[in-house]
Formats: structure tokens, sequence, C-alpha cells
């Protein structure tokens, strides 16, 4: 539990699994004045509109700080990949595979939202084997289109816009990943289970 | 409806921002001096949810176009309706046609004005405010920009003025320690709270740039990002720390070493490049 200003928490966890159970319990029994949760790799902000107090501290806790068998599983979306991104090559040598098998790996495995941020509707998706980690490109490009889908360490993730970016671009999606008059406008909010489906 | 005739450096319009969003990485946004924005909607008896203009470092102008009660707060410019002075966080009556218009102000930043029933453009996520980190809300003023005024308002004010105290440009704000203070030497947390810090030109609504000792990190080790809060002090590799205002990222991989209290977060939001600063814990 480390502190954070007057406002908020900040809630320190294992891993990913802790995270997720974490942030679902806080999503179903929030605390009083609960004004915003924001889960992250091995962290869980929790805002208030009021000072927290011990008794806050206290909660948190006794709420459960490992994978829990109770949470809800996510909705399943698919992601439509053309894999025919400017990395795609790179990120098969690093793996030690062929183009073709690596896009019927990352076709085959099932992701998970673990948390957003760095831009509207974008979201790290973790679930990736470890011999697909790779790390990001030594320079960043300063303009990765919208719709790009890209790895980076642990994580695989598709740009809502074009941003400047430094993961490694396999493939790219024409799914909306944020529209403002959608509810809710992220279509990949965290505890989502999402697949890459290659398309031709 | 309000015409803008020029936006001065830059204005936008604010309300109060748009919270519960962050986990999808939609920052808060919202009134950089909350306190500021809050004043002008009192004074002409908005409701608090209503939408006002924050002008930076002043020389907004603006035509009314039927009988508006507005009221300027924040950085005190100097105020002409018609070309004849007027007061500054007192609601002022503009008849059809007449034009108000905000000077440069000679101490702090950001001042805001109010319109009776608020700035009634179309609501993003709940929320009338531009947010300048993610380009969400309305795009920043531009002359000709017709501004709808909308129907936010409770009872008639009955406050002739409000005495408010000038922003300060050498203020000392006051800081909690933060979640990542074990990542810096203990060096950085004396330096940070024992010395005067100068408010850099690339300081904006995201966070304020300040120039200062170099803040040392304890190691080398990568922290993963995580969640960041208005008024974090974040220490980047290059040691030169950065406070966040109202359009801060939703997370950051980079140390906060504290965080200012959010009493003290209005006066941070009025601080302009040039302008000095002391962290007091």
């Amino acid at each position: 539990m480390l502190p954070c200003g007057d406002r908020a928490l900040l809630v320190e966890v294992a891993d990913g699994a802790a995270v997720e159970a974490l942030r679902s319990a806080l999503e179903r029994s929030p605390l009083p004045g609960q004004r915003e949760l924001v889960p992250a790799a091995r962290t869980v902000l929790v805002l208030l509109d009021r000072q927290p107090t011990d008794l806050d501290v206290g909660v948190l806790r006794r709420l459960p700080a490992g994978p829990a068998g109770d949470v809800p599983e996510g909705a399943l979306v698919e992601l439509p990949v053309l894999f025919d991104g400017p990395d795609l090559a790179d990120v098969a040598a690093l793996t030690g595979r062929d183009v073709t098998a690596l896009v019927r790996d990352l076709s085959a495995v099932e992701l998970t939202v673990a948390f957003g941020g760095f831009a509207p509707g974008f979201a790290y998706l973790t679930g990736l084997p470890a011999d697909l980690h790779v790390p990001r490109r030594d320079t960043p490009r300063t303009r990765v289109p919208a719709g790009s889908v890209g790895l980076a360490g642990p994580y695989a993730g598709a740009y809502p816009r074009a941003s400047p970016g430094g993961w490694q671009l396999v493939g790219r999606t024409d799914a909306v990943l944020f529209d403002v008059d959608r509810d809710p406008p992220a279509l990949l909010v965290p505890g989502t289970r999402v697949r890459l489906r290659e398309v031709g | 409806m309000l015409t803008v005739l020029a936006p001065g450096p830059f204005t936008t319009v604010q309300d109060e921002g748009r919270p519960g969003w962050a986990s999808i990485g939609v920052t808060r946004s919202g009134a950089a001096d909350r306190t500021a924005a809050a004043l002008a909607n009192r004074l002409v008896g908005n409701d608090a949810a209503a939408a006002v203009l924050e002008a930076t470092a002043g020389g907004l102008r603006v035509r009314a176009g039927r009988t508006l009660l507005v009221a300027l707060t924040g950085a005190p410019a100097p105020v002409l309706v018609d070309e004849r002075p007027a007061p500054f966080a007192a609601p002022l009556t503009l008849r059809p046609g007449q034009v108000l218009q905000l000077g440069v102000p000679p101490v702090g930043l950001r001042s805001y004005l109010a319109v009776r029933g608020g700035i009634d453009v179309p609501p993003v996520l709940g929320s009338r405010s531009t947010d300048t980190l993610s380009g969400l809300g309305p795009a920043p003023l531009r002359a000709g920009d017709e501004l709808p005024v909308g129907t936010l308002a409770g009872a008639e004010p009955f406050v002739d003025v409000a005495p408010v105290r000038a922003p300060s440009s050498s203020p000392v704000l006051h800081v909690l320690p933060g979640p990542r203070r074990d990542r810096l030497v203990p060096a950085a947390w004396v330096a940070l709270t024992g010395s005067t810090w100068t408010v850099t030109a690339d300081s904006d609504r995201v966070g304020l740039r300040l120039a200062g000792p170099r803040l040392e990190r304890a190691g080398t080790g990568e922290l993963p990002s995580e969640g960041l809060v208005p008024g974090a002090i974040q220490v980047p590799p290059d040691g030169a720390p950065v406070l966040f205002l109202a359009d801060h990222p939703v997370t950051g991989g980079y140390p906060v070493l504290a965080v200012v209290t959010t009493a003290d977060l209005p006066a941070a939001a009025q601080l302009r490049p040039g302008d000095r600063l002391r962290v007091r814990a």
C-alpha cells in the first residue's frame, strides 16, 4: 500500500493476475467515494473523492491479493488482423520462427486486456507465451498508423489512432478500438479476452 | 450565443472534467484551476457542472449575442466592456452586441469566463472539457467561433464581488511523499523540498516542467507503468521533475517522488514560465 497524495492509494501486488483480482473486486464493491480505478502492470490506483483513511487501507489489505477463482470471465473479442506489419520478419527472427509459424502462434493464443493507458482505447494485452516476448524497437517510430498491432515485452496492443510508438508492428486491424459515441467507448476494456484472427 | 472575436494565445472550454474513464486511457481533464472555475460559476449562479472558458495568458475577446450575465476569475487580467473598464471577480451584464475584452494578467496564467447557463458545446463522454493530451472535447477556440449558451443555472446570484487573492508568482506548494520516493536517492527529497524551482517554457495543461537541481535516482531498475494523479511530481531519467496538471497521462513509468496536495493544485495551475516556486512537506 503506497501513499499517493491526499485523494488516492496505490496498491502494489505480485503480478498481473493479482491486479485483475483486485480491480474486479473493487469494481464489484467500491470503497465509499471511489471515483476511479487505474489498473496497471503491478498496481491498482484507487482514486477517491476524499482523503483515504486507515479503514480504506484495512479494506484494501483484506481484498484478494492473488488470483481469485471467482473473477468473472470477460467477454471475448476477435480482432481481425492483417499480418503485414513492417516488423513481422524481425519478430519472427527474434522468436526463432518463420513468419507463417509466428502468425499461426499469434492467432492461437487467447489474450486478456490487463489494463489501458497511453492513449484512449489503447489496451495492454497479456497472455503471450514467454517465447513471443520481444523488446521494443531501439528507435521508436515518430508515427505509427491507427490500427497497427504491435508487440513489446510481455504485451500485445493495437493503436486506436496514429501516434508515436516503439512497439514491434506485426499487423493491422480495422476494428474500431475507440468511439466516444459507443458504450463503452473502448472496445478493449480491462478483463476482456482477445483473439487475433488472421484475415487475408 | 457568445461569439469569439479573438481567442488570445490559447483558450479552451472546460468544466469539471470526465472522471471514471482512466482505465481506458482517458484522463480526467477539466479546468486546471478548479477553484477559480468554480468561483466563476458561482458568481453567475451556475450549476457546478457548467462549462466555462479557460483563457491562457488573457487576450480573449468575445461579443454577446443577447443579454448575458458573465464573470471572470483566476489570473486577474484587466477587463474592458465596450472599451470601458469593468470589475474582475464580479458578475457583469453584457447587453446584446457588447464586446468583453480580457487584457494580459500581470500575475497568474489562467483566467476563467463563466456565462450564466454555461457554455453549451456538445459533451464528449459526459464532459465539455478540451483534453489537450487526448484531443477529446471541443477544439481550442478560434476567432469566429459561435458558442451556444445553455441552461445549467440555478437561482439568481446575489454576490456583487468576490474578494479573492491574486495568484502568486512565487508560491509555496505543499506536498505529501509520493509512492516511489524510495526509487530516488534520499538527497532527492531534500533537494525537492529545499530548493527554489523555476517553471520552464515547455509547461502546459499536461504539466509543469521544473528547472533546478538534478534529482538522482537510487538505481537503474525499470518501474512498470502505474496510475498517476494530478499533482504527482514525476522524475524522468534526466532528473528534471514534472508536476502533472489536469491533462496528465493516466499512467507513467517514471518514479513519483511527491504529490502536491489537492488544496495547492490551483496555485500550481496558475504558474507560468519563469515563475519560481518552493515545495514544502
